[in-house]
């Protein structure tokens, strides 16, 4: 008989039970958390140091070198930024590298599952489509786009995608990026000894390092993986641990490239594969992601979802899990003690990432499908070992409609003949719909397990502002069912019922992974196209947010987003509140400069009304009226 | 944050054992931030009155140490005192001080065999350890990350440090 179905919580409780340590263990055993490096005010970037600066003004108020709280504060979160910057390019980087030998014809396992994307994006770059194959075109292609990460005097090819107002903006200011990879290198040079001291230049450097990201390095990666993988198109999925499965052979993939899980999810479909996991007692291969990686075979193939990053130990505590495949990104080294409690394989994949304790079988993209293949089998092997008495897999799981991109939301906005972002616009000039906010970023234990993300969107969707998600914070609020069409009749505002009534849409609509953000950057460039609500991003009422940030990737989302001309309100405050020109700068004086700016709160039911009013103040200065329906203010805890 | 409840009716001094102190001064950070209104350390250091530690982290013999008030027995801060401000805890044996007499003439600061008495010249008042009020534990040894810091009795001190030699 079937053993009967635990909570998740009831998880968390067994972990503790047995001694068996997680991320929230180790957060407490943290606490507290040394105050210098919360407020930024740590320098270690010579060896003249390391020096802290007193926040309380008695002890020192200037490094060895002089370099002041504005300044310290200023280099540590340009260098965060960059680093995030760097994650996300170096992921674009692989996916256009793969491209390229696909057309080489030195990658078989890939195929071009999008040539619409294909020859758009080819003619974006002024490359030769008529009479060409795809593979001629795919040759070119990756070839352009991995030449815009070593330019050296020219902008990436994708930077002519943004309004006009917000590339005059970025000229005048000096910011665009020369190149993909040069600002992050200039970036990690001028934030040595000696190097820039003013704050404010500082920032201007970092906000070029992130448009770097934003505009380029996440959107090579975003429209390549299109191009490789497919156009994502709206597809009804599951998520949460109770997505794995007593009986079948449960594979977890883990981390952010989708070219490796895109062919595990291939190899698992594999007759071969299926008939040896049955002569193995199983009924079946479960694949089920978990962190970003999840959101890419999720919206393109409809895998379900194990779930997000504070989720990958638990995932492994289910023991019913026999292997974890990993690439790069949000992997937790804490995953080897759990699984050494269980008989689950650990698997990394990738040569920029090895941990300790793992078996490491290297992916190489030209012979992709037999490495997945290989993984697979080490998985199937591995059903015989798994301990019947410790599997406890929640009953958690939860329906969600993902793959909304920039590109389809005009056919479900606007019909299948009448693709256009006009309904959206008509929407928000008529008040149906308030304005549009972007969710997004990490989860933490910061905070109790993800509510943040709920509670804001909940707030959002409440007073008719469409929400839109990436990344881990997507999963969070699919978890508590709001990316279902259902979802608009139990919480949103009434403008927000009727616009999802009319077309059947979910009030929060998944966009992907954390690359994805690029897509909202699109989505809200279309926006300003089809007129009437402003001429640039920072005039839109609009907004993003990330409630539990916790990954420098997320300084370097933000940024872009700020640079971009809109609103940021992060949960947790930088490691720069040691400084109050710096904070004043991030808070106020950016928004002169680019016409965005950052909040900081760690309610996320304040968090939502920060948004509100801000879109508010967008709506009544292009002179919109009134939002057409009222809605109650939640109270704040 | 440690819940650990310390008695605070008998002879408590707050000690620091130098071979487990980094000099992160994250105790220095914790005080401030206990003698705020806020109390939470982002909001402390933007409050008008700028709150004050009342410890200070030092270097001596190439070894660091967090200097406290000690409590003496014999308290020569208390013996120079000319208002009254600085005074014995008849029980508790704590020196205690009374913020309403001290008239800011650095005696007490000069006297001190540990420097752990800082005149606070915005105020004109002396600032010392004043064993946390607002809390059943102390600030600085809840926060210490790698517990070099410790509050009980000097017996009680030279026991754990016994304990770890063995």
């Amino acid at each position: 008989m079937a053993k009967e179905k635990i909570s998740a919580e009831k998880l968390h409780e067994i972990c503790y039970s047995c001694g068996i340590e997680t991320i929230w263990q180790r957060y407490d055993a943290q606490d507290p958390h040394c105050g210098f490096g919360t407020l930024g005010l740590c320098c270690k970037n010579c060896n003249l140091g390391p020096c802290r600066i007193d926040p309380f003004g008695e002890g020192p108020q200037v490094g060895t070198c002089g370099a002041n709280a504005d300044t310290i504060s200023a280099r540590n979160l340009a260098r965060h930024a960059a680093a995030g910057s760097a994650c996300h390019s170096d992921h674009g980087r692989e996916i256009a590298r793969t491209l390229l030998l696909f057309g080489q014809g030195k990658a078989p396992s890939y195929a071009i599952k999008s040539e619409e994307k294909l020859k758009k994006v080819a003619g974006e770059y002024g490359i030769k489509i008529e009479g060409r194959k795809n593979e001629e075109i795919a040759v070119d292609l990756g070839n352009a786009m991995l030449a815009d990460f070593g330019k050296q005097n020219e902008a990436p090819v994708f930077f002519k995608r943004a309004p006009k107002k917000q590339q005059k903006i970025w000229k005048n200011l000096k910011i665009v990026p020369q190149g993909i990879d040069r600002p992050i290198v200039e970036m990690m040079s001028r934030t040595n000894i000696g190097v820039d001291a003013d704050y404010k230049n500082i920032m201007l450097g970092t906000m070029k390092t992130s448009l770097a990201d934003g505009w380029a390095g996440s959107m090579i990666a975003t429209e390549a993986s299109d191009i490789l993988f497919g156009a994502p198109q709206a597809i009804r999925s599951q998520v949460n641990l109770g997505v794995l499965k007593d009986d079948e052979v449960n594979i977890i993939i883990h981390g952010h490239v989708p070219l490796l899980s895109d062919v595990i999810v291939t190899a698992t479909r594999d007759e071969e594969m299926l008939k040896l996991a049955k002569s193995k007692g199983a009924k079946g291969i479960t694949i089920a992601g978990i962190c970003c990686t999840a959101n890419e075979i999720l919206m393109r193939r409809g895998v379900p979802v194990a779930g997000s990053f504070l989720q990958q130990e638990l995932a492994i505590a289910t023991g019913a899990v026999e292997a974890m495949v990993v690439d790069l990104q949000c992997i937790l080294p804490g995953l080897t003690t759990v699984a050494s409690y269980f008989h689950t394989k650990l698997i990394s994949t990738h040569p920029k990432a090895k941990f300790p304790g793992m078996e490491h079988i290297e992916f190489e993209e030209e012979k992709a499908l037999e490495v997945a293949k290989e993984i697979v089998t080490k998985a199937i092997e591995n059903y015989p070992k798994r301990d019947k008495k410790k599997v406890n897999i929640p009953k958690e799981k939860m329906e969600l409609i993902a793959g909304f991109t920039a590109e389809n939301i005009f056919y479900y906005l606007g019909g299948k003949y009448r693709g256009t972002y006009r309904p959206l616009n008509d929407a928000i000039i008529s008040g149906r719909i308030r304005g549009v906010a972007g969710v997004v970023g990490c989860d933490n234990p910061k905070i109790q397990s993800s509510k943040a993300h709920m509670q804001m969107v909940k707030e959002l969707i409440k007073h008719d502002v469409l929400v839109v998600q990436t990344g881990c914070s997507a999963l969070a609020c699919a978890r508590e069912g709001l990316l279902v069409p259902e979802a608009a009749g139990k919480f949103a505002g009434k403008g927000i019922q009727e616009v999802c009534e009319a077309v059947g849409i979910p009030p929060v609509l998944h966009l992907g992974s954390c690359v994805d953000n690029s897509r909202i950057l699109i989505a809200c460039t279309n926006m300003v196209k089809e007129g009437g609500i402003g001429e640039g991003i920072d005039e839109l009422p609009v907004a993003g947010a990330a409630p539990e940030w916790m990954s420098e990737k997320a300084i370097a989302i933000g940024w872009y987003f700020v640079a971009s001309g809109a609103l940021v309100v992060f949960g947790n405050e930088f490691p720069v509140s040691g400084s109050k020109n710096m904070m004043k700068y991030v808070t106020e004086d950016v928004e002169k400069v680019t016409g965005g700016k950052w909040a900081f709160e760690k309610d996320p039911i304040k968090g939502a009304h920060i948004i509100i009013k801000h879109i508010d103040k967008k709506r009544k200065a292009l002179k919109l009226g009134d939002v057409m329906y009222k809605s109650e203010t939640t109270k704040a805890k | 944050m440690s819940k650990v409840k310390v008695k605070k009716d008998k002879d408590i001094t707050i000690y620091c054992d130098v071979t487990k102190c980094v000099a992160c001064r994250t105790c220095e950070l914790a005080c401030a931030v206990e003698h705020s209104k806020s109390k939470d350390l982002a909001n402390s250091i933007i409050e008008k009155d700028t709150p004050r530690k009342r410890l200070t982290v030092s270097a001596i013999n190439g070894k660091s140490i967090s200097v406290h008030c000690q409590h003496c027995k014999e308290a020569p801060c208390v013996t120079a005192c000319m208002s009254g401000a600085l005074s014995k805890d008849e029980k508790t044996g704590a020196t205690l001080q009374d913020n309403e007499k001290c008239v800011g003439c650095w005696m007490c600061v000069m006297t001190c065999p540990f420097g752990a008495i800082v005149g606070d010249s915005a105020k004109h008042i002396a600032v010392k350890c004043d064993l946390c009020p607002d809390r059943d534990d102390y600030a600085c040894v809840a926060t210490c990350p790698t517990g070099a810091l410790f509050a009980g009795t000097k017996k009680e001190f030279e026991k754990k440090l016994t304990k770890k030699k063995k």
